[in-house]
C-alpha cells in the first residue's frame, strides 16, 4: 500500500463547556506512514491527546468531532457507526493511555483485562477448558513480550499491586494483543522515573522493529522524540505548527514556538546553554487569537503575525505554521 | 478475603454490642415508671406481694449486677416476660420476625430489581427521556408517603380490579406448617403450589408499596455513582480495547459503581427489617414494625428493649456485611 496508514485531515474538535466552546483541536493535519515512529510533541493543553481520542472515536460526550476527516488505509474513519468503530479498536488501531493507574480497571485482575480484549477480537477461539488454556497461554506470552518477570505469578495480580512502570507496560501488553498495525502511546513515560522510562521507550522501539507496528509517541519531551523519532509534530493550541524529519526539525526549526520548546529543555550538545522555559501562557482554547496561536507570547510579532495563517510546506518535506516562512 | 479478617472483624463487634447493651440497659433503668407496677398492672397486691416480686426480678440487687444478668439473659434470648402477652417476650418477636423478614427481602429483590438498572440506564443515557422520567418518578417514589402509595395500590388492584387481597400474609385454608417462617419457602417445602400462589398475591402489595419507594433512592444513588464511573478512564480503555458496549458498561463502569449502592442497599435493609408500622398496618401485616409500636404505646418495656438490642444488632451486622461486600467489588478495599 502506498498511501499514509493514518491520515488526519483539517480534524476539529470541541467541547462546550459552561464557559463557551472549548476549541481544542482546530485544523489538525498530519499522517503516520507504516512502520514508522512519529513523534507528536507540545505543551500541556496543546490538544495532543483529545486529537488521538478523536481517531478512534473515544471523544466523552458532550466532546464531538467538528470538522475534518480521519482515514485509515485509505478509508474514512470519521464518523463511522459504534459497531464497525468497533472492530477497528485495539485490533487495528490501539491506544493507551496517559495515566496508566487510572487506566486500568481496579477491580480486575490483570489476566481478565488482558483475555477480554483478545476475545473480543478472536472469533476463532475454542470453547471450554481450550479456550481458558489458550487465553492464559497468550497473556502470559505478552507479559512475556513486554518484559514483565514472572509473568504467571503477575496475571493474577490486581492494577494497584504494580508499580507505575509494571501497569505502563500492562497496558502496552493489552494494547499489543490483537497486533494492531498502529500503536498511540500517549505520554507513556511521563508518570514513570528516569531509568524506567528509558526501559519502556526502548521496549516501544524494539517492538516497532520486531513486530512492524507503527507507533505515535505522544510526549512533552523533545528530547525523548529526538531520540525515538523519524519525524516529529508539533502542536501548539490545538493546532500543528511545524512537522517534519526529526533531524530537520530539531537541527533547524523554523517556527518560533519549536525553538522555544528546544531552548526550555536541557541539551546534550550545549549543556552550559541555560534553560529558558517560554514565557507567557497557552492560548484560551475559547478565543484563542486569530492569527497564529502563538503570536501573544512570540518575541518576533509582527502585525502580519495576526491575520489567519496556515502550515507553509518547507523544502525536504517539511512544514510551518509561521509568516517567516516564504508562502 | 481472607477468613482472618472476618473474624477479627467478628471479634471488633463484641464492645460494640457491649455498649449497645449496656446503652439499652441504663434507658430502661432511667425510664419513669416502677417496673413492678407496670408488670402488675391494675391488679390489687400487698405491699410484702410487690416486695417479692421486685426481689424475683432481681431489681433488688446493685446497678453493675443487674447489668451482668441483663448479658447473661440477652446472650440465652431471654429477653423476660412481655408485659402485654404474659409470654417470653423472645417468642412473641420471634413469631412476628418472618413476616417482617419476608416482606424486606421481597421489597429489596423488587428495589434492586427496579433500581438498579434504572439508575443505570438514566446514567447511560443522561438527560433522555428515560432519565428525565426516572428523575421525576426518583422523587415521587422518595417523597411519596408509603400509607398513601399503599392505599392507592389497594384502591386499584383490590377494590377496583379485585385481583389482589387487601391484607394478611395468607387466606384462611391456605395455611402450611412453618419451617422457616417464611411463607414463599414453607408453602413450597409443604409442597403446596396453591399456597405458594396465595402467599405471593398477599405479599405482592406490601412488597411493592415498600419497595418502590426504596427502588427511587438505589436509582438515585446508583445513577449518580454510574454518572462519575463513566468518566473514568479506565471505561475509555475500555472502549479502546474495542470491547461490546454492553461489556464496557456492565463488567467496567456499573460493577466499580455498586460500591455506593450496595452500602445504601445495606443500611436500607437493616431499616426495613425493623418493620415498617405504616405499611404493616395498611396492609394488616402481622410483622414486628406495628408489635413494637403497639410495645412502645403499652409501655410494653421489655419487648422494646428486645426489639432495639435487635435493631442495634442487625444493623451492625448489615453493616458488616456491606464492608464485606465492597472487598468483593473492590479488591484494593480490605476489612
Ligand atoms: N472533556 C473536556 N472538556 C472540556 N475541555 C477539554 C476536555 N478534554 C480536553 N479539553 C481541553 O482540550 C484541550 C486539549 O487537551 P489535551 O488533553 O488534548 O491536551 P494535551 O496536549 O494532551 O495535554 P497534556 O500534555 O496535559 O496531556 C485543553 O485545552 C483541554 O482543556
Ligand atoms: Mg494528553
Amino acid at each position: 500500500m502506498s498511501g499514509p496508514l493514518l491520515e488526519i485531515r483539517g480534524l476539529a474538535v470541541v467541547f462546550p463547556t459552561r464557559g463557551g466552546l472549548v476549541r481544542a483541536v482546530d485544523g489538525v493535519d498530519l499522517e503516520v506512514f507504516s512502520g514508522e515512529c512519529l513523534g507528536v510533541v507540545g505543551e500541556s493543553g496543546s490538544g495532543k491527546s483529545v486529537t488521538f481520542l478523536a481517531v478512534l472515536g473515544l471523544l466523552r460526550p458532550p466532546g464531538r468531532i467538528e470538522a475534518g476527516e480521519i482515514r485509515f488505509e485509505g478509508r474514512t474513519i470519521s464518523g463511522l457507526p459504534e459497531a464497525e468503530l468497533r472492530e477497528l479498536r485495539g485490533r487495528a488501531i490501539a491506544i493507551t493511555l496517559q495515566d496508566a493507574l487510572t487506566a486500568l480497571n481496579p477491580a480486575l485482575t490483570v489476566e481478565q483485562q488482558i483475555v477480554e480484549t483478545i476475545e473480543a477480537h478472536d472469533p476463532d477461539l475454542p470453547r471450554g477448558r481450550a479456550r481458558r488454556r489458550i487465553l492464559r497461554e497468550r497473556a502470559q506470552e505478552l507479559l512475556r513480550l513486554v518484559g514483565i518477570p514472572e509473568p504467571a505469578r503477575r496475571l493474577a495480580a490486581y492494577p494497584h499491586e504494580l508499580s507505575g512502570g509494571m501497569r505502563q507496560r500492562v497496558m502496552i501488553a493489552i494494547a499489543l494483543s490483537c497486533r494492531p498495525k498502529l500503536l498511540i502511546a500517549d505520554e507513556p513515560t511521563t508518570a514513570l522515573d528516569v531509568t524506567i522510562q528509558a526501559q519502556v521507550l526502548d521496549l516501544l522501539a524494539e517492538l516497532r522493529e520486531r513486530l512492524g507496528t507503527a507507533i505515535v509517541l505522544v510526549s512533552h519531551d523533545l528530547g525523548v522524540v529526538a531520540e525515538h523519532c523519524g519525524r516529529v509534530v508539533v502542536m501548539y493550541a490545538g493546532q500543528v505548527v511545524e512537522r517534519g524529519p526529526t533531524a530537520a526539525v530539531i537541527g533547524e526549526p523554523r517556527h518560533p514556538y519549536t525553538r522555544g520548546l528546544l531552548r526550555s529543555i536541557p541539551s546534550i550538545a550545549e549543556p552550559e546553554r541555560p534553560i529558558r522555559p517560554i514565557p507567557g501562557q497557552m492560548a484560551d482554547p475559547i478565543r484563542p487569537p486569530p492569527g497564529c496561536r502563538f503570536e501573544p507570547r512570540c518575541s518576533l510579532a509582527r502585525p502580519a503575525c495576526r491575520l489567519p495563517i496556515a502550515l507553509r510546506p518547507i523544502d525536504g518535506g517539511r512544514a510551518a505554521r509561521c509568516v517567516e516562512v516564504a508562502a | 478475603m481472607r477468613p482472618s479478617a472476618l473474624l477479627e472483624r467478628l471479634l471488633q463487634l463484641v464492645p460494640v454490642l457491649l455498649g449497645i447493651a449496656l446503652v439499652v440497659f441504663l434507658m430502661m433503668q432511667a425510664t419513669p415508671g416502677d417496673p413492678v407496677e407496670l408488670m402488675l398492672g391494675d391488679a390489687l397486691a400487698t405491699p410484702e406481694q410487690r416486695e417479692a416480686l421486685r426481689r424475683d426480678m432481681g431489681l433488688d440487687r446493685p446497678l453493675p449486677e443487674r447489668f451482668l444478668h441483663f448479658l447473661g439473659n440477652a446472650a440465652t434470648l431471654d429477653f423476660g416476660q412481655s408485659f402485654h402477652h404474659r409470654r417470653p417476650v423472645a417468642d412473641v418477636i420471634l413469631e412476628r420476625l418472618p413476616a417482617t423478614i419476608e416482606l424486606t427481602l421481597a421489597a429489596m429483590a423488587i428495589a434492586i430489581a427496579v433500581g438498579v438498572p434504572l439508575g443505570v440506564v438514566a446514567a447511560v443515557r443522561r438527560d433522555g427521556w428515560i432519565d428525565r422520567l426516572a428523575t421525576i418518578l426518583g422523587l415521587a417514589g422518595v417523597s411519596m408517603p408509603g400509607f398513601w402509595l399503599g392505599i392507592l395500590l389497594i384502591l386499584l388492584f383490590s377494590v377496583q380490579l379485585g385481583w389482589l387481597p387487601v391484607s394478611g400474609r395468607i387466606g384462611f385454608g391456605a395455611e402450611v406448617p412453618p419451617v422457616t417462617g417464611l411463607l414463599l419457602v414453607d408453602t413450597l417445602l409443604a409442597g403446596r403450589p396453591a399456597s405458594f400462589l396465595e402467599a405471593l398475591r398477599h405479599l405482592l402489595l406490601p412488597a411493592v408499596t415498600l419497595g418502590l419507594a426504596m427502588a427511587a433512592l438505589l436509582m438515585r444513588v446508583t445513577r449518580t455513582s454510574m454518572l462519575e464511573a463513566l468518566r473514568q478512564d479506565y471505561v475509555t480503555f475500555a472502549t479502546a480495547k474495542g470491547l461490546p458496549r454492553r461489556r464496557v458498561l456492565i463488567r467496567h463502569a456499573l460493577r466499580n459503581a455498586l460500591t455506593p449502592t450496595v452500602t445504601v442497599a445495606a443500611i436500607e435493609t437493616g431499616t426495613l427489617l425493623g418493620g415498617n408500622m405504616i405499611v404493616e398496618t395498611v396492609f394488616g401485616w402481622p410483622g414486628l414494625g406495628r408489635l413494637v409500636v403497639e410495645g412502645i404505646f403499652t409501655r410494653n418495656y421489655p419487648l422494646v428493649q428486645a426489639a432495639v438490642l435487635l435493631y442495634a444488632v442487625t444493623y451492625v451486622l448489615l453493616n458488616l456485611l456491606a464492608d464485606v461486600l465492597q472487598t468483593v467489588l473492590n479488591p484494593k478495599v480490605r476489612l
